[in-house]
C-alpha cells in the first residue's frame, strides 16, 4: 500500500484501527488522492467485512406518492390533485408483490412512500398486515424515520407504539431514508415539513431498543457544505455507539432532475460520489456494512464503489420508481445474475441476504 | 524466492518495465486500488499534475465501407439507407462552422473504407481542410485507411503517407489497431490491415517524422494474455521509433454490432485496464481517457488511474454512438476544465503535438 505523507497521521490512524476525528473527516474530504483515499477505505472494509458483497432480491413497493412533505429535493411526491399522483389499494399493493413474486427467489420487500394527507396510520398499518398475511415468507422493510414520524403524529400514538404495532403487522427492519442531512439549518430550507433530525434520530434510537434494526442514510451533493456532511456521519457515529442498532449506511448522491433544487443545482460527479463513500466508510468505523445504492449511483458508478468501502450494493427492485421521477439513468431493475456478473468482476463474492443481512445464497 | 506477483508489485510501486507474465500476475491480483495508485504516481513521473484536453472537432467522411468487421456499428453497405457520403460542399459547411470556433487546434477525420472513391477525394479533402483552417492540425487516417489507399492506388503505404504529409496531414490516430493478434482479428475484423500491416504503416509514418497515437479495442473475444501481448507489442514499436503520443484505449460496445451477444465489460474493468495501460506502456507519455467511449464520468475517474488527456470538445461524433453510446457528442472547454480541477489537476489545453496553448492566442 502506499502512504500518502500530507496525510500520514489519518493514515497511521486508519492502519491501527483508531477513530477518526471532525477534523479528519473534513481535511480527507480536501483530499486528491483519491486512489489513496480508496485504498484506505478498501483496507477497513477488507478487514471488517471480508470479500462478501451483499445483495436482495427484492422488490420496492411505494404505496402512494401523494404527500404533504414536498421536500425540494423530491421529484417523486405530489399533492393529490396532480398529474401522476396515485394511492394504491391494498389489492394493487399486492398486485406489485405478486408480479415480482414470479422470481422464485424473491426474498423480500422495501416499502416507502409519500406521508398521504388522508391515510391514517391504520391504512398502511392494514396494507402492511394484508401483504404480510398473503406473503409471509418474504421478508419486510419498510418505513423511513419520516413516515414512522409521521405515523406517530397523525395517531397520537408514541413512536414506541406505532413501531410495536408494525412489528406485530411483520416490520423486520426499517428504511434509511429519510436522514438527508441531519442538521436543522439544512431541513429548514429543503424539508421543513417532515421529521426534525432530532425526530429522525429519536425513531432510529427507539428501534434500536426495541430489537428492531435500522438502516441510515445521507444526501449529498445539494446545498450541504462538506462539513455538514461529516457533522452528519458523526451523528449516525455518536448513535451507534450508543445503540449499535443501525445495519447499513447507504449513500444517496442528490438527482436535480425534476425536482424544485434541481433548478439551481447540478448532479455530483463520480468523483465526488466515490470519496464521499470511502469517507463514510472511514468515519463510520461502527458500521458494519456501507451500500453502494445503484439505483442513485448508477451501475458503473456502484460497481466502482465496490474498491471504495462499499460491502453491499442493494438489490434487483423490481421496479425503481422515486429516483426515475428524478431521471435517475440506472434501468429501474437489475436481473441477479446481473448483480452476480457486477460484484464478480470486482473480484468479490455475491451472497444474497434478508433485510437483516442473514446470508440466504452464496455464490 | 520472491512470487511473481511481490516482484510485479515492486516494479509497478518503482516504476519499472514489467513483462507479460507480470502484467497477469497483476492484472489477476484485482486489487483495483494499488493499481491506481501505481498507475497515478507512474502518470505523475510523465506529466506531474497536468491533464490536457484540446478543443477539436471529429469529421467522419462516410459509414460506407468494404470491411464490414463485425466489431463495428457504424458502417453499412452500399445501397444501405443509412448511408453518408460527405462531399465538398459538406466539408465546406463542416469547416465554415470549424472556423467560428475559438482556438479551434485539431480536426480529426476517420471514415470508412468506401468502395468507390478513389483516393484522391480523401487527399482534396486534407487540402480543402487545410486551407481553410491552416493553423489547425490534421488528424487523419488510421493505418487501415492508408493501408486501404494503398491497395487501391498500388502506391506504397510510405508514398501514401508522403503525399498526405505534403497535403498537410500532421499526424495519426490510432484506431484500428483493435487487438494486434491474427486470431482475434480473423473473428473481429476479417477483412481489414493485418497486426502487420498496422504495425508497418506506424512504423512508417513514425520514421517518415509523423507522429500517431496507438489504440486498442479491449472487452469482446480476446484473452487477457492478448491484452497484455498487445500493449507489449506497441510499446516494442515504441521502443524502436518513438512515434507515438498517446495511446487511446475503447471498451467495445456490443450493441447494434454482430458481435451483439458480448457484454459490455464493467466500469471496474474499465478502471482497472486505464491503470494497467499506466503501468504497461512505460514508454508513451500520454493515456488518454476517450470521455466519448467511456462516459465522462469515468474517464474524470481514470484521471485518478493513471490517465492525463480527455481529449477533445469534439463537437460531432458518429462512430461511437451508432453503437449506441450515450454520452453527448459535444462537451464545452469550461467543463472540461472544471472536471479536471476536480480531480486536482491542472487543466492544460494543448494542440496536436501536446504543447501547450496559452489563453488569448
Amino acid at each position: 500500500m502506499f502512504t500518502n505523507e500530507e496525510y500520514k497521521d489519518i493514515e497511521n490512524k486508519i492502519l491501527n484501527g483508531e477513530r477518526l476525528s471532525r477534523e479528519d473527516g473534513i481535511r480527507l474530504f480536501h483530499c486528491k488522492d483519491i486512489a489513496w483515499l480508496g485504498a484506505m477505505a478498501d483496507y477497513v472494509r477488507k478487514k471488517k467485512c471480508g470479500d462478501i458483497v451483499y445483495y436482495n432480491v427484492n422488490c420496492h413497493v411505494n404505496l402512494t406518492n401523494i404527500c404533504t412533505s414536498r421536500c425540494k429535493f423530491c421529484a417523486f411526491g405530489r399533492d393529490e390533485d396532480m398529474p401522476g399522483a396515485y394511492a394504491m389499494t391494498v389489492e394493487q399493493a399486492k398486485d406489485v408483490v405478486r408480479d415480482a413474486m414470479k422470481d422464485p427467489n424473491l426474498a423480500g420487500l422495501h416499502v416507502v412512500s409519500g406521508l398521504h394527507p388522508t391515510w391514517s396510520f391504520d391504512d398502511y398499518l392494514k396494507i402492511l398486515q394484508d401483504i404480510h398475511d398473503e406473503f409471509p415468507n418474504l421478508y419486510l422493510k419498510g418505513f423511513t424515520g419520516v413516515e414512522i414520524t409521521h405515523f406517530s403524529k397523525i395517531s397520537g400514538l408514541s413512536i414506541k407504539e406505532v413501531l410495536e404495532k408494525l412489528m406485530g403487522a411483520g416490520l423486520q427492519a426499517i428504511a434509511g431514508g429519510g436522514a438527508e442531512i441531519l442538521s436543522d439549518r439544512i431541513r429548514n430550507e429543503l424539508c421543513p415539513n417532515k421529521a426534525t433530525a432530532d425526530q429522525w434520530l429519536e425513531v432510529a434510537r427507539t428501534a434500536h431498543l426495541m430489537g428492531l434494526k435500522t438502516n441510515a442514510s445521507m444526501l449529498y451533493g445539494h446545498i450541504e457544505t462538506l462539513e455538514e456532511r461529516v457533522d452528519h456521519l458523526l451523528k449516525l457515529r455518536d448513535l451507534q455507539d450508543e445503540t449499535g442498532g443501525f445495519q447499513t449506511f447507504i449513500c444517496f448522491p442528490f438527482l436535480p432532475k425534476n425536482t424544485e433544487l434541481g433548478k439551481t443545482i447540478k448532479q455530483t460527479s463520480m468523483w465526488d460520489d466515490l470519496r464521499t463513500m470511502a469517507i463514510s466508510r472511514l468515519m463510520l468505523d461502527n458500521f458494519q456494512n456501507i451500500k453502494a445504492y445503484w439505483v442513485m449511483l448508477t451501475v458503473p458508478v456502484a460497481q466502482v464503489a465496490l474498491g471504495f468501502g462499499a460491502n453491499d450494493i442493494d438489490g434487483t427492485i423490481h421496479k425503481e420508481t422515486i429516483l426515475h421521477d428524478a431521471g435517475a439513468t440506472s434501468p429501474t431493475a437489475l436481473r441477479e445474475d446481473t448483480i452476480i456478473d457486477i460484484i464478480r468482476e470486482a473480484g468479490r463474492i455475491p451472497a444474497a441476504c434478508d433485510c437483516n443481512f442473514n446470508i440466504l445464497r452464496k455464490f | 524466492m520472491e512470487n511473481i506477483l511481490e516482484i510485479a508489485k515492486k516494479k509497478a510501486v518503482n516504476g519499472e518495465r514489467l513483462s507479460l507474465e507480470e502484467g497477469l500476475a497483476l492484472y489477476n491480483d484485482n486489487d483495483l486500488l494499488f493499481l491506481a495508485e501505481c498507475a497515478r504516481k507512474a502518470k505523475e513521473r510523465k506529466s506531474g499534475k497536468e491533464v490536457y484536453y484540446n478543443v477539436n472537432r471529429h469529421i467522419n467522411l462516410t459509414n460506407i465501407c468494404t470491411s464490414g468487421c463485425p466489431l463495428c456499428a457504424f458502417q453499412c453497405e452500399k445501397g444501405d439507407k443509412r448511408g453518408f457520403t460527405l462531399e465538398t460542399e459538406d466539408i465546406e459547411r463542416i469547416l465554415a462552422e470549424a472556423k467560428t470556433v475559438k482556438n479551434l487546434g485539431e480536426i480529426h477525420i476517420v471514415s470508412a473504407l468506401h468502395p468507390d472513391k478513389p483516393f484522391e477525394y480523401y487527399l482534396n479533402i486534407v487540402k480543402q481542410v487545410k486551407n481553410a483552417l491552416p493553423n489547425a492540425d490534421i488528424k487523419a487516417f488510421t493505418p487501415v485507411e492508408i493501408v486501404h489507399f494503398a491497395e487501391m492506388t498500388g502506391k506504397s503505404v510510405k508514398e501514401v503517407l508522403s503525399i498526405l504529409k505534403e497535403a498537410g496531414l500532421s499526424s495519426l490516430p490510432g484506431g484500428g489497431a483493435e487487438i494486434l493478434s491474427d486470431r482475434v482479428r480473423e473473428i473481429i475484423c476479417p477483412k481489414k490491415a493485418t497486426a502487420t500491416q498496422w504495425i508497418h504503416t506506424m512504423k512508417t509514418a513514425h520514421k517518415l517524422g509523423i507522429r500517431t497515437n496507438c489504440t486498442m479495442m479491449y472487452g469482446h473475444v480476446e484473452t487477457i494474455e492478448e491484452r497484455l501481448q498487445h500493449l507489449i507489442t506497441l510499446r516494442e514499436i515504441q521502443d524502436e521509433t518513438h512515434g507515438f503520443q498517446a495511446f487511446v484505449a475503447f471498451p467495445f460496445h456490443p450493441a447494434n454490432t454482430q458481435l451483439s451477444h458480448l457484454k459490455r465489460v464493467g466500469s471496474w474493468e474499465d478502471m482497472k485496464m486505464m491503470a494497467m495501460f499506466r503501468l504497461m506502456l512505460d514508454n508513451i507519455d500520454h493515456i488518454k481517457a476517450f470521455w466519448i467511449m467511456l462516459t465522462m464520468p469515468v474517464a474524470q475517474m481514470a484521471l485518478g488511474f493513471g490517465a492525463d488527456d480527455l481529449d477533445g470538445t469534439i463537437g460531432e461524433e458518429k462512430i461511437i454512438h451508432a453503437a449506441g453510446a450515450k454520452t453527448n457528442t459535444g462537451i464545452t472547454k469550461s467543463r472540461l476544465q472544471k472536471i479536471i480541477t476536480e480531480a486536482g489537476y491542472i487543466p492544460v489545453e494543448r494542440d496536436t503535438f501536446y504543447h501547450p496553448i496559452r489563453e488569448g492566442e
